[in-house]
């Protein structure tokens, strides 16, 4: 049984009724219904609360410019402050009003209303400064608590993200919209026509128009069919432009894709022109407690009674100051409606809009100062508009219309610019920034004729002919508040601003438009106040005696309407967005049960691999001590390393290099830092000279991508005729590495045509042959301190080769290693590693290695910046080794102070390891002075105050004189 | 989501770039030029309310460094790579 469901008419389908549920009630709707139209088809007037002051509220709009309704969805589609407006009915939907507890017809909340006065405009800001906003916060936080954000995501379905090109994006498939998308599509244009709507059509679904020979609608559909029929055309409906960026990109909130399994989909549509075809809002009319359950927007109850033939009420007041609400009196008395009175502010009616109402009392030149009734409008009182006697015309529905303002906020986001209008007293869009335009107007034919004539001229095609239609005049005498109002007259309603707030932030001295906005926060509801804005600006253009467009607008932002974070972030998740990057050891490490880990540039690798029973510390000094007393393997692949050839390969790595790179033999290596130019470490890494003009440079793993750019930067604008080619080659050398005391013999054990003596093939040199009968490169080059051979092959061959060291070193207790032990067997042997020795203030001084820098360049990147920094500085953090006493784990990056005071820090402890060399917790620091304070104690603070001294040593903790790595 | 010129792939979304900060003047030979000079020419990045002449790496495309002026009040490119 619905109470207010006319019997006929309404684009709804009577034979799918809907069952759903309100604040716990069950209710019946029918398909085609949303949730605000089936509300009042069963008579619920009473469907919110409002935000500050919890005042009774019901639904205002028909559309997106809702203002007052906010539900909260429940169950499967849990989603919060949708306005019930836009929220199809569904079978089984269930909602809850916001911002009340616990309902809107019994709310604890209304009880604030009698504080009213404690909630001033600029409330917040004045308790951030005075006396204490945290008193207030807990209260004010429960209050003003809007809908609860959905705890789970979705459990069927997913989001998706979608890129599109198109000649020519219309959105809004009203009159104008539909003329533009068929003008074009008839000169063979991609379009993409875009409506926020279940249905195409705007305003007509509201209205009750012809065009040509047919009902508008009908129009519609057979524009519809064509476009249908037109490969060249999307059409997409609940779908809503809703953001319109730079270079002509506009973001698309698609509500019901029609694959079933997306849930949202977020579209990135690059256009080659733009119509924004987005119709008009209508505005309030400011009055007396101008918001009450039964007052609305004149259009929102000519849509009700037309589209879903649900009648808001049975007696009607019409309040306006234009002529579009009496075709809605006409529409009303239609449905059957009783119009007590027309109450317009215009001392003359035109006689077009007079003549849509026969019988109907007008009262002109006057004004509604306030209504009655608490949960539901009662009455509405009326006077003449230069003051006079006062009456009361009792009612169920008030219905106001302000006028209207072209819905602009995709025209100026896009950068175009706004003109107020004085005729149509609104702004209007005036010169475009974009390839844009704005279509639409005041009629029927001015839209009809405007979407044709914009799209013939945008993409220089021929306009189409517009059907004929009849015509009421739009025309307005604007009305920015009534004077002599009683009670609150609502600017926003959602926010709870009233005229009298907006009086008092330009009193305390707010008077801009954006001041006032911020202060009294009208328009920055959920509803970006569609439906107040202009008043507000009407409001303080009042108040300080100057014209609108001195006042101008706020700026319209992103998104126009509310998108849900999903549909933006569509099937991104971390996996997608940054794919991890594997060698061809992933899948044996993974069966070997290796921890692994990321370790730089996403790469995965192996942490450490435990044996049965093994934890960590165990694990991974069982890899240590293989390393140090028999012999290791790694996979060294991720390193990155880029080949260099041309004819000033020399000179230009002698520019990125601190050191000297040209005087290097082929076959040799030399391991060398390069420094930005502001003279920071970027990274370090050894260099092969493959030929005369060919060479290899590898980086650390996490810097190659870094090193790529800047090297390629350097090459592509500094040096555009040098001689030199670039190649990325990480991935098209990977590489075991073959570390330990018995390094030698597994490879002989291998077989090898590389002579493997250290007189013939020393330390920093490389040899290419054979290794197993595989194709390789050997390096020898170290970075545990042990006599290393780095076999370097191609990926197709790392797995095979990997096989057959682990086989021919099974005979010398050969075990795979992982990053942990690396780190450990660095740490012992002092080489620094770029994440932890290395920050900002470091240079290669402080490092101890200041031989790196050469002096015999003239200059080199960041050489000139080096030599300032240190000039400038006296007590610098240089790096030494730490020793704790007692034996014992310190934290990474503990803060080292004199005698372990809470002062100032004098360093900080970079790495501390278990060293299976020494048997003992042994680390690296970053200490004031440190170079001279070997045999000295310094202290770490830890954060609960605990003081720990170490002694300080030299950085290096094992075979000082590199005799091991070289032998 | 600026679409930026590229010379060899056309025109083609921001995200196939990665910012290379805005043109400063030439690298000045640090042994001729005073400490300060040298501070300014590292420290001193051009920001203007308008044109900025600036580079752009496709690195998720061709792999070319371009040079091109964007207004940094409206992105619009005033001035791209092959433009004289």
């Amino acid at each position: 049984m619905m109470l207010n469901r006319l019997s006929t008419g309404g684009r709804i389908d009577r034979s799918k009724p809907l069952k759903f549920k309100f604040n716990g009630k069950t209710y019946t709707g029918f398909s085609g219904d949303t949730l605000a139209s089936a509300l009042i088809a069963n008579g619920v007037s009473l469907t919110a609360r409002s935000f500050k002051y919890h005042r009774p509220r019901g639904i205002v709009g028909a559309g997106v410019e809702e203002p007052s309704t906010l539900v909260e969805l429940l169950g499967g589609d849990a989603s919060g402050n949708r306005p019930a407006t836009t929220v199809p009915l569904t079978e089984g939907l269930a909602a809850r009003s916001v911002n009340c507890w616990p309902s809107p017809n019994f709310d604890l909340g209304g009880l604030t209303q009698v504080a009213t006065r404690f909630l001033p405009a600029g409330f917040y800001y004045k308790t951030f400064k005075w006396p204490n906003w945290h008193v207030f916060e807990p209260t004010i936080r429960k209050a003003a608590g809007l809908a609860t954000a959905p705890s789970c995501p979705p459990t069927t379905g997913h989001f998706e993200n979608r890129y599109a090109h198109t000649n020519l994006l219309v959105a809004g498939a009203g009159p104008a919209g539909l003329m533009a998308a068929l003008t074009a599509a008839r000169a063979g244009k991609r379009v993409m026509l875009v409506d926020e709507g279940i249905e195409p059509g705007g305003s007509l679904l509201s209205t009750s128009q012809s065009i040509g020979s047919l009902p508008a609608l009908d129009w519609v559909a057979e524009v519809v069919d064509e476009l249908a029929d037109n490969p060249n055309v999307t059409h997409m409906q609940n779908a809503t432009v809703w953001g319109y960026r730079e270079h002509n990109y506009l973001m698309v909130h698609e509500r019901s894709p029609k694959n079933p399994s997306v849930i949202e989909r977020n579209w990135r549509i690059r256009a080659g022109h733009v119509i924004t075809a987005t119709g008009g809002i209508e505005r309030t009319m400011v009055f007396g407690n101008n918001e009450r359950p039964g007052i609305m927007l004149a259009s929102a109850a000519q849509t009700y009674v037309n589209r879903y033939a649900a009648c808001p009420g049975r007696n009607a007041v019409i309040f306006t100051n234009n002529n579009s609400a009496y075709s809605v009196a006409a529409d009303l008395i239609a449905a059957g409606v009783k119009i007590a009175a027309i109450v317009d502010s215009r001392a003359t009616v035109p006689i077009e809009a007079e003549t849509l109402t026969t019988q109907t009392t007008i009262y002109a030149g006057s004004v509604v100062t306030t209504t009655l009734g608490h949960k539901h409008i009662r009455a509405a009182i009326i006077e003449p508009i230069n003051g006079g006697e006062a009456c009361t015309i009792p009612c169920d529905l008030l219905a106001h219309s302000g006028g209207w303002n072209p819905t602009v906020h995709l025209f100026s986001q896009s950068r175009g610019t706004l003109k107020y209008d004085k005729i149509y007293a609104t702004f209007r869009p005036d010169q475009p920034h974009q390839s844009t335009t704005y279509a639409g107007g005041f009629t029927l034919a001015e839209a009809l004729l405007s979407g044709t004539e914009a799209t013939a001229v945008a993409l220089n095609i021929s306009a189409q002919d517009i059907p004929v239609t009849a015509n009421v005049p739009y025309a307005i005498e604007p009305l920015w508040r009534v004077e002599n109002s009683k009670g609150k007259a609502f600017l926003d309603i959602q926010n709870d601003v009233t005229v009298d707030d907006v009086h008092l932030a330009i009193r305390e001295g707010y008077s801009n438009i954006e001041h006032v906005k911020r202060y009294t926060t009208g328009g920055m509801g959920i509803d970006q106040g569609k439906t107040g804005n202009m008043n507000i600006i009407g409001a303080v253009a009042l108040q300080q005696g100057v014209p609108m467009d001195e006042i101008g607008t706020t700026t319209f932002r992103a998104p126009y309407t509310p998108i849900s974070f999903g549909a933006i972030g569509g099937l991104r998740e971390e996996s997608v967005v940054l794919p991890y990057r594997h060698t061809p050891l992933t899948d044996w490490n993974h069966t070997e049960g290796a921890f692994m880990y990321e370790a730089g540039a996403r790469w995965r690798r192996p942490g450490y691999f435990p044996h049965a029973g093994e934890d960590f510390q165990t694990a991974v000094n069982r890899e240590c001590r293989a390393v140090r007393e028999k012999v290791g393997v790694y996979d060294g692949s991720p390193l990155g390393k880029f080949e260099l050839k041309g004819l000033d390969v020399d000179r230009f790595l002698d520019h990125i290099y601190t050191n000297i790179m040209s005087t290097l033999k082929p076959g040799q290596c030399r391991y060398g830092l390069m420094l930005s130019d502001d003279g920071l470490i970027a990274d370090d890494g050894v260099v092969m000279r493959l030929s005369e003009h060919r060479w290899i440079v590898s980086t650390s793993t996490g810097h190659a991508d870094a090193m790529n750019g800047h090297m390629e930067e350097l090459l592509q604008t500094q040096f555009p005729d040098w001689n030199v080619f670039l190649t990325t080659v990480t991935s098209q050398w990977n590489n075991a590495t073959v570390c330990g005391p018995n390094a030698r013999e597994v490879l002989q054990a291998l077989g090898t045509d590389i002579d493997l003596s250290p007189k013939t093939f020393p330390f920093m040199s490389f040899r290419d042959g054979k290794v197993a009968g595989i194709p390789a490169r050997i390096v020898r080059v170290s970075f545990t301190g042990e006599l290393s051979f780095e076999v370097n092959v191609a990926p197709r061959d790392l797995r095979s080769l990997w096989d057959k060291i682990l086989a021919a070193g099974a005979p010398f207790g050969i075990m795979p290693v992982g990053s942990e032990a690396s780190h450990v067997l660095r740490v012992e042997k002092g080489f620094l590693s770029l994440g932890h020795e290395v920050d900002g203030p470091v240079d290669a001084h402080d490092l101890g290695m200041g031989w790196a820098l050469s002096k015999k360049k003239p200059d080199y990147l960041g050489k000139h910046a080096v030599n300032l920094r240190r000039a400038g500085t006296a007590n610098r953090r240089e790096l030494v080794g730490v020793l704790p006493e007692p034996d014992c784990m310190i934290p990474e990056g503990a803060p080292l102070t004199p005698n372990g005071q809470k002062t100032t820090t004098e360093g900080f402890v970079t790495a501390c390891v278990w060293s299976v060399v020494h048997n003992r917790w042994i680390g690296l620091a970053l200490l004031k002075n440190g170079h001279s304070r070997h045999g000295e104690t310094a202290h770490v603070r830890l954060k609960d105050g605990v003081i720990i001294p170490l002694k300080i040593t030299a950085p290096v903790h094992y075979d000082p004189q590199g005799e091991k790595l070289r032998s | 989501m600026i679409n930026i010129p590229c010379p060899f792939c056309g025109p083609r979304n921001e995200s196939e770039f990665s910012f290379g900060g805005p043109v400063k003047p030439d690298r000045p030979d640090p042994n001729s030029v005073t400490d300060e000079q040298w501070v300014e020419y590292l420290t001193t990045v051009p920001n203007p309310l308008g044109a900025v002449q600036e580079r752009w790496w496709h690195v998720r495309g061709c792999g070319t460094w371009l040079t091109i002026w964007r207004d940094t009040r409206t992105h619009d490119i005033v001035k791209g790579p092959n433009d004289a």
